[in-house]
């Protein structure tokens, strides 16, 4: 007997009939050719989030973003007209990359008057527009209209910036649907206080996502987190979800919370008794205005013993909102077939004592500790799902949301493909 | 270089570092003796250090104060080997790394 009561189809991946139930094949995390078709297919077809605008706060404040996946880089900047605008982050003269320091492949930031490329001195304005070219009267019959920076999609969704390479993507807000729309109005200006993690990742993107996207391995892979009798109880009970939700191409997962404050203190590592959290945050609240009256596309199953949702915005956000209100984002950046630059951000609002900074370094620590073994494992299964000894996989009713994402995936490079023909 | 209540944690001064980075590596460095040692001092005084932190605004302590709380996340980060791991390293985690890249100043 399940403990949260399933759809009526009998499951939560038969309530979508389309997914089928049978083994999945892995081909799409190996195969360098599938590789190449997703980045045209998918990353450079849809809408990417890039960052929040408090990167960007001020007038002239910037920063680049490396997309290996869509072969280019970015530089995102705040205009002299406050508007937030993306920039191919290429000099219109011979094509020297226009902003980095020092390592051409490192990200940057920081706040500028006007772009100044290294190589000739061609100056842009904030707007994208050529302001300045290094002895004009040399060049030919050079407009210097006709040589502005070449402008990519962006648009925000509440204080998200994201990117689309193809200009004729439908809106963002269009294409974040459904649960976007239910996640309108949650505080998240109020939570500016970050702790950025990166690690390159030797696996396939996809992985890194079918990780995060269940939770039946946490009582096994993270069985020594917990103290010994919590372990065994959880090992045990193993995991089910309250609510799974899918709105194509994104899904959702929502979870039990337990932990913030937990029902035994007894149960959990005496650091956390003493500092009142751990991996699911801070235990207690913070006092801000919108954690009472929560959107309506948050604990979907309207549960008694919510804790989390996290969304699967794809191609490769998570979102995952935490009851006690703070919330984190994961990034999958694919760089090869086999590696992707993963970036997580946790967010809080910015502490006010000591104590409530203490209770967000625990979070952040612990955080850390889980993630390097979630890591340290996807090596391991790409390089034996490289072997092919096993190509098909099967996959349960906690896995929907890889069994989703990979078929998303393939149909979306199948459409590309089929129209290419 | 702390607190004078706090005297006690003098001789762990070396565990008063800047950057979560620097934290890790010192732990990675350490043997389970020096962070059993450095736990077993500053564990017990966690909660009067909240306490006393707390009679300052967060981004106005004095630099003794602000030592204190940088110890206090050393304290945070070697909890791990010493309440679970019983090892430096995070078990199974192999070559894998994750670098605290951008973190809250104090």
């Amino acid at each position: 007997m399940p403990h949260f009561t399933k759809p009526e189809a009998g499951s939560w991946t038969e309530n979508y009939p389309e997914l089928g139930t049978g083994p999945v094949n892995y081909e799409d995390s190996i195969d360098p050719a599938y590789y190449e078709a997703e980045k045209e297919a998918i990353f450079k077809k849809t809408w990417l989030n890039v960052g929040r605008v408090e990167q960007a706060s001020k007038v002239g404040s910037y920063f680049t973003k490396e997309l290996a996946v869509a072969d280019t880089s970015l530089v995102i900047v705040r205009g002299k007209d406050k508007e937030i605008r993306a920039f191919h982050n290429v000099c219109r003269h011979r094509g020297n990359k226009l902003v980095w320091n020092d390592y051409p492949g490192e990200e940057v930031k920081g706040t500028c008057r006007q772009f100044t490329c290294k190589y000739h001195a061609w100056r842009y304005s904030l707007d994208g527009d050529l302001t300045f070219v290094q002895q004009e009267q040399e060049f030919f019959d050079l407009d210097k209209a006709d040589y502005g920076l070449k402008l990519v999609r962006c648009e925000v969704w509440e204080g998200f910036i994201f990117v689309n390479l193809d200009p004729d993507a439908q809106p963002l807000k269009e294409y974040l649907g459904e649960f976007a729309k239910g996640l309108e109005g949650y505080p998240f200006h109020e939570m500016t206080e970050v702790f950025t993690y990166k690690a390159e990742i030797g696996s396939n993107w996809k992985l890194f996502i079918d990780a995060f996207a269940e939770f039946y391995h946490a009582p096994v892979l993270h069985m020594k987190q917990a103290v010994k009798d919590e372990a065994d109880k959880l090992f045990n009970v193993g995991y089910e979800a309250l609510h799974y939700e899918i709105h194509s191409p994104h899904s959702m997962i929502s979870s039990w919370g337990g932990m913030s404050p937990p029902k035994d203190l007894t149960i959990v590592k005496p650091i956390e008794r003493a500092l009142r959290s751990g991996l699911f945050g801070p235990w207690e609240a913070p006092d801000i205005e919108g954690l009472d009256n929560l959107p309506t596309g948050l604990n979907p199953g309207r549960h008694r013993a919510w804790g989390n949702d996290s969304f699967e915005f794809f191609p490769n956000m998570t979102l995952l909102i935490w009851k006690p209100g703070w919330y984190l984002t994961y990034h999958y950046w694919p760089t090869a077939v086999d590696k992707h630059i993963f970036e997580a951000n946790l967010y809080f609002v910015p502490a006010k004592t000591a104590r409530e900074r203490l209770k967000q370094e625990l979070a952040a620590v612990t955080f850390k500790e889980y993630a390097l073994q979630d890591g340290n494992t996807l090596e391991a299964t790409q390089t034996m799902l490289k072997s092919r000894v096993v190509t098909d996989f099967p996959l349960c009713d906690q896995e929907l949301l890889l069994r989703h994402l990979h078929k998303t995936v393939a149909d979306y490079v199948k459409e590309h493909t089929d129209a290419a023909q | 270089m702390l607190p004078s209540e706090f005297a006690a944690l003098e001789p762990f001064s070396e565990w008063v570092l800047e950057s979560e980075r620097e934290r890790y590596s010192k732990r990675l460095a350490s043997s389970m003796e020096d962070m059993q040692a450095f736990y077993d001092a500053a564990f017990p005084l966690l909660e009067q250090a909240s306490d006393h932190l707390d009679k300052f605004l967060l981004t106005e302590l004095p630099e003794q104060e602000r030592n204190l709380l940088l110890l206090m996340f050393s304290l945070v980060n070697v909890s791990f080997p010493v309440e679970v791991w019983k090892q430096a390293r995070v078990p199974d985690s192999g070559a894998a790394y994750m670098d605290l890249v951008v973190e809250p100043k104090v």
